[in-house]
């Protein structure tokens, strides 16, 4: 491990940062979602009525649990078989200047499930392969839906957290039309000319062709590229509108461009939890839980960071110089493969530790080159179930089955039925917490071993050994977790070959696996607890609002979380590292 | 004037009815344990739990708990794989690993049962001992023609106890057992109870009020009682008793129920994690052994917990046995631990059944002793504790002697409910003033406004000091007795106040004070006036109190605090307290209650102790800390077995995983073996702990919480790396491994 100035600086510039963003924007969402004015509702409340009107949306009429899943799962059914149809028919549709052919079906497909669960997995490049008109229509429109779909459920289940005697969370139309109306499209208005001026284009044009000084003929893709990276990363959807995704200077030029996109994909799922503390009505038990975030980001980016700037022993051995120089700034030092320059060790690992904890899976470095340590990091932060800050909303909820999981563990042990916020844990809480719990395991480590078995999933693999089996891992990892990021070295974009057939189909399974039949079961709990009193704390109550009840929770995220994978990590990161240490290649 | 609820209200005269509760109040003092809990291990119990472990492995028993399940299906698989390793010679290197393996984990699966069986059979030794009391019993059923009313003489028939039904009616007599639960019709007896109560102190049963319910088993020692029986054979008190405490078709618990889904969704995890296991070892190079994936398995699901959750739940049922109270069901022990308001009526629970005389104030003009006098020749010939206290203090601080010759000239006035007084008549012979002499002396006893109506009817005056005296005495909780005479024709005249206080409970204030830092909010139930009513909740310590108390304040009460989301537990023995009984979350009621009082109620104390209450909280409490503390334990465990076996099992492959071995556990062999046998052998170290509970603390749920964390998670990760490690060295030590 090693440290320099300048990563550390950056870590802890980056978290002040975010301190710095929590509470105005938890404060905003209240207002968003709780119905009280925002600055926007004079411009947007027509529109916002407008929409009602169209729709048939009774704005007053709330929903149960089950009325608003069904309203989601219909909204997000139609949306895939949208972007589907838009994809297989793209050359027929105008804003088309590179002239794309259709997708192929099974692609189509991947990518359709991919953009509505909010993974952006990308078996494709954008460049060669999506239309301006997919790119917009198709894709970008998913970035928004789906964040809005993932943060209206943390609201719903926030509300069944915090009401009482109820049997209505919202109604889901009119949370998804505010959430899209008055959170997302003013912060992605202001985000994306920041981009402009940042450089990143937003333009209809063909692609152009230059020459490059050594006289070689160079094709350079232009397209709205601005106004979707906003979405992309605040959405924390991650589809890249290039192949190169962040790493690409059209979608993320400068380090403050990084270090904006980095913040953009923490800001909502924080404010989130903020707006949690603020509707139970104690801020500190949202607080509580941002220390537990807080400590596990902190902890694996200073992992990560200290893994890459310590770089290989083995180059060391053989004279090479990947000490840092002062400040790191003329020579990064560390593992820089896969790495680019105007970025470092330190805007990459912190990149690549954000990008992971949340569910955005975007990247500026290639995992694939990282140290086995550094690149288990990402791994480890998708497997504890993206609940540090987390997807927007889809974090804040998975953290509260954790939190329902600590409390029904160790809660018992102040000698009371477990209650959280006031609301007994019981069977049927448990019986939706457990089978959420479930999923992420059962459904990565199933389909790890099965691509570890058979051939088409065996093919793929770039590299033998270790590494080999956490390109398998990290990719179903992320696609149960609707990360979206990729390890690399999996080749799975050949369109018809054998793994391509094998990839496309598991993870599309998966993706929509882990975002649906996750979140039923926690719809479901949050249905019941909104039916419950709540009981008013006392002396004897479990406090879930400090120092213990943070440490708790950290404790159960990583036993139950991540001892599940450590005979995966045991086989693939760490003997890889140990392997490294040691001077053995594979 | 005193205002006239303030004294209405209270019973004041020496010879008012004693409250109902005074009668539970003098046996609260008593504590006692008659149901002995048996020795940790005691031998017959222990014998043959032994025995019953082996029934147990029945798999449709076993199949009852998912994670002893899982052990066993693993167990049959290792024996299966041993048998293979004697048949296949090549395999002949394994055979002692495999066979260690097996062994440990049949173990397992044997102290599972055993720990459970141990938990039965304390159970069972006290199922016997009350089965004596229910033999065949001969009843003497009444033959009644319809619409006859039932009466000593009418003519019975001789039947078995199991053929009486509800509503027959039996006559039992001195010498004879009460054939089954029953509420006496007519009659009065005194009947021993011990064999359900353990108290060897006859009680009486009489028809009518509140003591009129009798129990099947019990013995009647004189007169005799006709019995409408209330319940059918099998359904009685004794049957529901026996088939708790043995624990027979116990009933899952809820929150037991909610465990036991995480358990099973934990091993259901850990089960794909050690399945998937396969494929990545194959792909890593080398396959990993069924008798290693097995032993992973077996020691990464939480076995200690599921091995030890049924015990803690038939433990904690006992431990409530064993201080005399019987609960309808689990599910009302496990809400005795989440109760978040008391009721304790005041009398008999937070104050001395009685009120003591305390003080003698006269008024201006009196003689101190001149009070005490009248009040001494009032109370002597009135018998009621109150009445004696009177006596006690005239005697003790006025050195005033009750003269024999005196009270035989004395005439008792007893109390009513329309004087609201009593007092005494006497022909005072002793007087010296001749004008006096046979002149009648009349002294009464009682309400404030009673007894001064009682001094204007006979020309007295009111005077100027007595008012401010009652008033001061009303509101420090006591209660005002006015004293005033008539001497012969003259105008009566007051003559000062007696202080009756309220004395509270030794203790009280701190047990208060402890259920406050549990998180309990003490409410007392009284019949007093509110002025009273709040001076004797501050000097008792409660939170709050119900003043003025009837069933139905009652029942409003405990309604508005469970729509507030509160749990309350509360006592009551009579049948107007059904209501409030049944209302409540944890309703005990007093063995010496009514049927209807029982019936309500979720739990019955036989010991008929209302402080009881306060000990079954604690109990519930216990049972579900220990549930929590040993999952804890159990799943921080899971830390040092990976660091034991997977390194074990993949350093074949991998030669550098070595360096995860940090215990450094001599062989793979010997890690994976070790690691089997400390997770079996910490199920029967454990069953101490999972049957005597882990001990609550009053002292905060936060602070609780930190040090269970402290010595259940962090002692559970750190333990096994320990405990691992000297079995690795004895396996080693002995050629084992």
């Amino acid at each position: 491990m090693t440290f320099t100035f300048n990563g550390v600086a950056q870590i802890l510039v980056f978290f002040a940062l975010l301190l710095l963003l929590t509470k105005p924007l938890g404060l905003y969402l209240v207002a968003v979602f709780e119905k009280k004015n925002t600055w926007f509702e004079p411009v947007f409340r027509p529109v916002e009525r407008a929409i009602y009107w169209a729709c048939g949306v009774d704005e007053r009429r709330e929903q149960g649990w089950k009325a608003y899943t069904i309203g989601m799962l219909l909204f997000e059914g139609a949306g895939l078989l949208l972007l589907y149809l838009i994809e297989r028919i793209q050359s027929a549709l105008p804003l088309n200047p590179a002239g794309q052919t259709n997708v192929d079906p099974l692609l189509s497909w991947n990518t359709a499930a991919s953009f509505t669960t909010n993974t952006n997995w990308q078996n494709y490049s954008g460049e060669t392969t999506m239309s301006y008109l997919t790119q917009m229509v198709g894709l970008a429109s998913h970035n928004f839906t789906s964040a809005a779909v993932g943060i209206v459920l943390a609201v719903a289940v926030v509300r069944g957290l915090t009401r009482r005697s109820v049997q209505h969370l919202g109604n889901f139309w009119v949370d998804l039309t505010r959430c899209t109306l008055y959170l997302l499209i003013p912060i992605c208005l202001v985000y994306a000319l920041f981009l402009v001026w940042q450089g990143v284009p937003d333009n209809f044009s063909g692609y152009i062709q230059v020459t490059s000084l050594e006289g070689f003929k160079q094709l350079i893709p232009q397209g709205p590229v601005a106004s979707q990276e906003a979405i992309k990363m605040l959405g924390t959807n991650g589809g890249g509108f290039f192949n190169a995704n962040s790493a690409y200077p059209y979608e993320n030029p400068t380090p403050f461009s990084n270090l904006i996109e980095m913040l953009s994909i923490f800001a909502i799922p924080a404010g989130l939890v903020y707006f949690f503390g603020k509707l139970t009505g104690d801020t500190k038990q949202g607080w509580a839980i941002f220390s537990a975030m807080a400590i596990l980001f902190l902890v694996g980016a200073f992992i990560a960071l200290g893994a890459e700037q310590a770089g290989n022993p083995q180059l060391t051995a053989l004279g090479v110089n990947q000490s840092a120089n002062e400040w790191a700034l003329a020579q990064p030092g560390g593992n820089m493969e896969g790495k680019e320059m105007r970025f470092g060790i330190g805007s990459s690992t912190l990149f690549a530790t954000v990008t992971t904890d949340a569910s955005c899976g975007a990247i500026n470095s290639w995992l694939d080159s990282y140290t086995p340590i550094g690149g288990m990091i990402p791994l480890v932060n998708m497997e504890l179930g993206e609940i540090v800050y987390g997807g927007v909303g889809s974090g804040l909820y998975g953290m509260l089955v954790f939190a329902i999981l600590a409390v029904f563990i160790a809660g018992l042990m102040v000698g009371r039925t477990p209650e959280y916020l006031g609301k007994k844990i019981e069977q049927y809480e448990m019986k939706m917490a457990s089978l959420a719990i479930l999923i992420l395991p059962a459904f990565a480590l199933s389909f790890t071993a099965l691509g570890l078995v058979t051939q088409p999933g065996l093919a793929a693999i770039a590299n033998g050994g270790p590494h080999g089996l956490t390109e398998v891992l990290y990719a179903y990892s992320s696609m149960v977790e609707n990360n979206g990021s990729a390890f690399a070295g999996l080749g799975t974009t050949t369109i018809g070959n054998p793994s391509f057939v094998f990839y496309n189909w598991t993870g599309a399974f998966v993706m929509l696996i882990g975002r649906f039949a996750f979140v039923i079961p926690i719809m479901a709990l949050a249905g019941s607890l909104g039916k419950k009193n709540v009981v008013p704390a006392g002396a004897g109550t479990f406090p879930t609002n400090g120092a213990l009840f943070t440490g708790l929770l950290i404790g159960v995220i990583i036993i139950v979380g991540a001892l599940t994978f450590f005979p995966a990590y045991a086989l693939g990161p760490i003997v890889e590292h140990l392997q490294m240490i040691n001077g053995i290649s594979h | 004037m005193i205002e006239a609820d303030q004294t209405s209200q209270t019973p004041t005269t020496a010879g008012a009815p004693t409250p109902r509760r005074g009668r539970i109040g003098s046996r609260v003092a008593k504590s006692r344990m008659p149901r002995r809990a048996a020795s940790l291990f005691d031998p017959t119990i222990t014998r043959r739990a032994i025995g019953d472990s082996f029934k147990k492995l029945d798999p449709r028993i076993q199949a009852r708990n998912p994670v002893m399940f899982v052990v066993e299906i693993g167990s049959v698989v290792t024996t299966v794989e041993w048998i293979h390793t004697l048949i296949d010679p090549t395999l002949a290197g394994d055979r002692g690993f495999v066979f260690a393996v097996t062994v440990w984990l049949w173990f397992t699966v044997l102290f599972a049962n055993f720990a459970e069986a141990m938990a039965e059979g304390r159970g069972k030794a006290q199922a016997d001992t009350l089965r004596r009391a229910r033999s065949d019993t001969p009843a003497r059923r009444l033959i009644l023609k319809a619409g006859a009313h039932p009466t000593r003489e009418t003519a019975t028939e001789q039947v078995g106890a199991p053929q009486l039904r509800k509503g027959d009616i039996v006559l039992v007599e001195a010498g004879d057992t009460i054939p089954g639960d029953g509420e006496v019709i007519e009659g009065v007896a005194s009947v021993d109870e011990s064999a359900i109560t353990g108290e060897s102190a006859p009680v009486i049963r009489e028809s009518g009020g509140d003591r009129s319910a009798v129990t099947g088993g019990t013995r009647v020692l004189s007169d005799w009682i006709l019995v409408r029986i209330t319940s059918n054979p099998g359904e009685t008190f004794l049957d529901r008793m026996i088939s708790l405490v043995e624990g027979a078709n116990r009933q899952k618990t809820p929150n037991e129920i909610a465990l036991n889904i995480l358990l099973a969704v934990l091993t259901i995890i850990f089960l794909l994690a050690v399945v998937t296991l396969e494929p990545f070892a194959i792909y890593s190079g080398n396959p990993v052994s069924i008798t290693a994936l097995i032993a992973l398995l077996v020691c990464l699901i939480p076995t200690t917990i599921g091995g030890l959750l049924s015990a803690i739940g038939i433990a904690g049922m006992d431990r409530l046995v064993q201080r005399n109270v019987l609960a309808v069901s689990g599910r009302a022990v496990e809400a005795a631990g989440d109760v978040d308001v008391l009721l304790l009526d005041k009398t008999g629970t937070i104050t001395l059944g009685n009120r003591m005389a305390s003080e003698f104030i006269p008024v201006k003009g009196v003689d101190e002793e001149a009070l005490a006098e009248a009040a001494l020749l009032s109370s002597l010939p009135d018998e009621t504790p109150e009445g004696r206290s009177i006596v006690v203090l005239a005697s003790d601080h006025y050195g005033m002697k009750a003269d024999q010759e005196a009270v035989n000239h004395l005439r008792l006035i007893p109390f009513s409910a329309t004087t609201r007084m009593s007092g005494v008549d006497m022909n005072d012979t002793s007087a010296a003033d001749s004008a006096q002499a046979n002149g009648l002396r009349q002294i009464r006893k009682g309400a404030a406004d009673a007894v001064l109506q009682w001094v204007n009817e006979r020309g007295g005056p009111l005077p100027a000091d007595l008012t401010p005296a009652v008033e001061r005495i009303a509101r420090s909780g006591g209660t005002p007795l006015v004293v005033a005479q008539q001497v012969g024709a003259e105008p009566a005249q007051v003559l000062g106040v007696i202080y009756l206080k309220d004395v509270v409970k030794a203790g009280m204030a701190e047990r208060f004070e402890e259920l406050r830092k549990m998180g309990i909010r003490t409410v007392m139930i009284t019949g007093d006036n509110p002025l009273t009513a709040a001076a004797i909740a501050r000097e008792a310590g409660v939170d709050d109190f119900l003043a003025q108390a009837t069933p139905e304040t009652k029942l409003k009460l405990i309604r508005e605090q469970q729509t507030g989301g509160r749990l309350v537990a509360m006592t009551g023995d009579g049948t107007n307290d059904a209501p409030a009984l049944a209302q409540a979350d944890v309703g005990v009621a007093m063995n010496t209650g009514t049927q209807a009082a029982k019936e309500a109620g979720n739990m019955v104390d036989l010991d008929s102790n209302p402080t009881k209450l306060i000990e079954i909280v604690e109990v519930g409490k216990q049972l579900l800390i220990t549930r929590g503390a040993l999952t804890t334990f159990s799943i921080a465990n899971d830390v040092a077995k990976y660091f034991a076996i997977i390194p074990a099992v993949f350093v074949a492959t991998y030669p550098q995983l070595q360096t995860l071995n940090i215990m450094r556990l001599s062989t793979p062999h010997s890690a994976i073996l070790a690691a089997v046998i400390f997770n079996a052998l910490i199920i029967i170290a454990l069953i101490p702990l999972a049957l005597r509970g882990v001990k609550f603390r009053p002292i905060g749920a936060g602070k609780l919480l930190q040090r269970n964390l402290l010595i259940y998670g962090l002692g559970g990760i750190i333990l096994p790396f320990i405990g691992i490690k000297i079995i690795d060295l004895l396996l080693v030590a002995l050629h084992l491994a």
